[in-house]
C-alpha cells in the first residue's frame, strides 16, 4: 500500500490541485483563488526536478485547458514556461528561505497570468483588468503553507 | 536514478518542444476548430474531476435541504401555491390566445408555430476563467444535447451549447465577449445584433444608426435569424441609449433578462428541425385547465 501511494503521490497531489482549481466558489472569493496547480507543480519541480518538469507541466496544462474550456494549449504554454524557470534554477531556489521562495512564486504567478492574458488577448479581444492579478497575492500567501504540507507528505512517504 | 540514458532531451529542448506543441494546439484548436469531435472524449475523460470538484456544493445543498425548517417549507409551499394559481390563471388566457392565434395563422396560410421539446438541466459548474463566460450543465450527448443548442432560464435566453461531453456539456453565455445573438425589438420589429462584453449584467447592441427608433426599456426578443436560437424568446431590455454624433453609431446598452449570475435550473430546447432529438422524447402537450 505504501509503495503504491509512493508511486502515485505526485499524480494524486496534482489531481487534487486540479480539483481545487476548478471548484465552484462564491463570486467574491473566486477572484482571489490561488493558483493551486502552479503551486503544487512548483513544489514538485523544486523537490524532484528529474521527475517533474516541463513535460508534466505541459500535460497538466492540457488537462486545465479541457477543464476550463479555454483553447487547447493556452494553459500548457504558460505552465510549461513557468515550470521551466523553476527547473532551470532549482538548485539556487532550494537554498532560499521560504519567504524568498514565496516572492519567487509571486513573480512566476504574475508571469503565468500575464502570459495567459496575452495568449487569450491574441485569440479574443479582452481588456486587461488588474483584478486578474489577485491570485498572485493569494498564491504568495499560500506558498509557505503548501510548501510545509507537501514537504511533510514527501518525507513521510519518502518520495525521491 | 539519473543516468545519461534515462535523462532524455535537455530541459531547453523540452521547453522548446512544449511551447511549440502548445502553439500548434492553440492554432489548430482556435483557428481551424479541428478538435470539435475529440473534445467530446477529452471532456468525458475529465468529467470525474468536474464531478469531484462539484461534490462540496452538492453536499452543502443536500444538507441544507435536509435541515430546512418546517416553517420555511410551509412558507415556500404557500408562495408556490400562490404562484401556481396566478400562473394557471394566465395559462387559461394563454390557451385561448394560442387557439385564436393558430386559427388566424391558418387563415393567413402561415405555418403554425412548431412544437419545441424541452428538458430541464441543472448547473454543474461556473468557470472561473475571467476571460470567458461559460458554465457546465449536467446534460450531455446521451441526453441528446447537440452543438449550439439554445439554453434558457425562467426569464430569458442564457446562451448556447459550445461543447458536448457524454454526460455534461459546456454552455457559452450570451454575455461572453465572443457571443452575439440576433434579436428584434418587440415594439417596432427592428432587428439588431446583441453582443456580450464580458460583464454578466451588460450587453451592447452593435452598429445601431443614430436615426433608429430605439429607446430605454425596449424589449428585445430573439429573431430566429441565424438558425441558432428559436424565434420569440426574450433576451434583453434596453438600458441606455447614447446618441453621440461624433461616433459612427449610437452606443446602446442592454441588460440580459436571464439572471446570468444566479443560474440554477436551465431549460434545453429542441426545435423540430434540430440535428438531434432528446433521448427520452416526451411530448409536452399543453395542459388543459382541468389538469
Amino acid at each position: 500500500m505504501l509503495i503504491k501511494t509512493r508511486h502515485y503521490a505526485v499524480i494524486v497531489t496534482i489531481l487534487i490541485s486540479l480539483v481545487l482549481q476548478i471548484m465552484p466558489l462564491p463570486i467574491q472569493a473566486d477572484l482571489y483563488r490561488p493558483d493551486w496547480v502552479l503551486i503544487v507543480l512548483a513544489y514538485w519541480t523544486m523537490a524532484l526536478p528529474h521527475r517533474v518538469n516541463v513535460g508534466v507541466a505541459f500535460l497538466t496544462g492540457l488537462a486545465m485547458d479541457i477543464l476550463l474550456g479555454t483553447a487547447l494549449g493556452i494553459h500548457s504554454f504558460a505552465l510549461s514556461a513557468a515550470v521551466y524557470v523553476l527547473a532551470a534554477n532549482y538548485q539556487r531556489l532550494r537554498n532560499y528561505s521560504v519567504w524568498q521562495q514565496a516572492i519567487i512564486i509571486g513573480l512566476l504567478s504574475s508571469m503565468y497570468h500575464l502570459m495567459l492574458f496575452w495568449l487569450q488577448h491574441l485569440l479574443t479581444d479582452i481588456p486587461f483588468q488588474f483584478a486578474y492579478l489577485w491570485p498572485v497575492v493569494s498564491s504568495m500567501v499560500l506558498w509557505p503553507w503548501m510548501f510545509w504540507l507537501l514537504r511533510k507528505a514527501r518525507r513521510q512517504l519518502s518520495i525521491t | 536514478m539519473d543516468t545519461i540514458f534515462s535523462r532524455g532531451p535537455s530541459l531547453n529542448n523540452r521547453l522548446a518542444l512544449a511551447l511549440a506543441l502548445s502553439v500548434l494546439l492553440i492554432f489548430t484548436d482556435h483557428k481551424l476548430d479541428a478538435f470539435q469531435s475529440t473534445r467530446v472524449y477529452l471532456n468525458s475523460i475529465m468529467s470525474p474531476l468536474q464531478y469531484l470538484a462539484n461534490l462540496p456544493s452538492v453536499m452543502l445543498n443536500f444538507s441544507a435541504q435536509r435541515f430546512t425548517s418546517h416553517q420555511s417549507l410551509v412558507a415556500e409551499n404557500n408562495r408556490l401555491t400562490d404562484q401556481n394559481l396566478k400562473m394557471s390563471e394566465r395559462l387559461q388566457q394563454f390557451e385561448v390566445l394560442q387557439a385564436e392565434n393558430a386559427q388566424l395563422r391558418k387563415l393567413l396560410d402561415v405555418p403554425v408555430e412548431p412544437k419545441v421539446h424541452k428538458m430541464v438541466a441543472e448547473l454543474m459548474a461556473v468557470d472561473n476563467n475571467p476571460f470567458s463566460q461559460q458554465i457546465v450543465i449536467n446534460k450531455g450527448a446521451i441526453d441528446g444535447v447537440y452543438l449550439s443548442q439554445s439554453i434558457l432560464d425562467d426569464r430569458g435566453v442564457v446562451g448556447q451549447v459550445m461543447e458536448v461531453g457524454s454526460t455534461n456539456s459546456r454552455v457559452m453565455l450570451i454575455s461572453d465577449v465572443t457571443h452575439a445573438i440576433p434579436v428584434r425589438a418587440v415594439r417596432n420589429n427592428i432587428r439588431y445584433i446583441v453582443s456580450g462584453n464580458g460583464a454578466l449584467d451588460e450587453l451592447y447592441l452593435e452598429h445601431v444608426p443614430h436615426s433608429v427608433d430605439i429607446q430605454k426599456g425596449d424589449m428585445l426578443i430573439s429573431s430566429g435569424l441565424g438558425d441558432v436560437f428559436p424565434e420569440g424568446y426574450p433576451v434583453a431590455r434596453v438600458e441606455s441609449v447614447l446618441r453621440d454624433e461624433s461616433r459612427p453609431f449610437a452606443t446602446v446598452k442592454a441588460r440580459p433578462l436571464a439572471r446570468l449570475d444566479r443560474l440554477k435550473y436551465l431549460l434545453l430546447l429542441w426545435p423540430d428541425d434540430a440535428p438531434r432529438q432528446p433521448a427520452n422524447k416526451t411530448t409536452n402537450k399543453p395542459l388543459t385547465p382541468q389538469e
